[in-house]
């Protein structure tokens, strides 16, 4: 036993990170196929993609600094998909709630402005 | 020894996120409305944004990293758009 270096321990560590971070956007995109409706397809994808890919830049991360360069351009991509994830997610449930889509467990009535409660279900 | 393991879980890694575009480009072609199909581009970007992460690991290159950014940028700019005109009617009002 040599004792582990701090470069293998990083190497270890992104292995590791990036096993989880596939298993996360797999489980993802899976859940964007088999989740019934659009309601609960909008959780699967938006929350694991996020994790995943943070695992991905966190990993991305761990190993340019191991070869000694600083990842700005991770972090940035970082902070960028962790800010627009939830914005995304919320524009479409917004689009989702004004077309009325059909879902297990619809909205409550407050829930839907008044000016649009006597519109039709649309078909875009 | 670590860096087999990594190179190991970097292929592991490109193969699975490449089976996770699958998915999304069968919700994106029979998606049963349009939202769906936004939802389908948002998962299919994220997902390209880390597969090109993951090659630029791969190769070495730290210039593909921009290229991720701007995916990244590009992509969150089209579903924002795409979900105001579905909300809205238009996209700039």
């Amino acid at each position: 036993m040599t004792g582990m270096t701090l470069i293998s321990m990083g190497e270890w560590l992104a292995a590791a990170l990036l096993l989880v971070a596939a298993a996360f956007l797999l489980v993802g995109a899976i859940g964007l196929i088999r989740l019934p409706d659009f309601y609960m397809r909008l959780h699967g994808p938006t929350k694991a993609s996020t994790l995943g890919i943070g695992s991905v830049l966190l990993a991305s991360m761990i190993l340019s600094a191991t070869h000694g360069r600083a990842g700005f351009a991770e972090l940035l991509i970082t902070l960028f998909v962790f800010l627009t994830a939830p914005v995304s997610a919320n524009m479409m449930a917004q689009a989702a709630l004004h077309l009325r889509l059909p879902g297990r467990a619809m909205p409550p009535e407050d829930a839907v402005p008044e000016r649009r409660k006597n519109s039709k279900p649309s078909d875009v | 020894m670590s860096t087999v393991a990594l190179g190991m879980a970097l292929n592991i890694a490109i193969v699975a996120v490449s089976l996770a575009l699958l998915p999304c480009g069968w919700r994106l072609i029979f998606g049963p409305h349009s939202v769906d199909r936004v939802l389908a581009i948002d998962t299919l970007y994220i997902n390209a944004v880390a597969l090109i992460v993951l090659l630029g690991i791969r190769l070495g290159t730290p210039m593909l990293f921009e290229a991720a950014l701007l995916v990244a940028m590009l992509g969150f700019a089209s579903t924002v758009a795409m979900a105001r005109y579905l909300t809205r009617g238009d996209v700039i009002e």
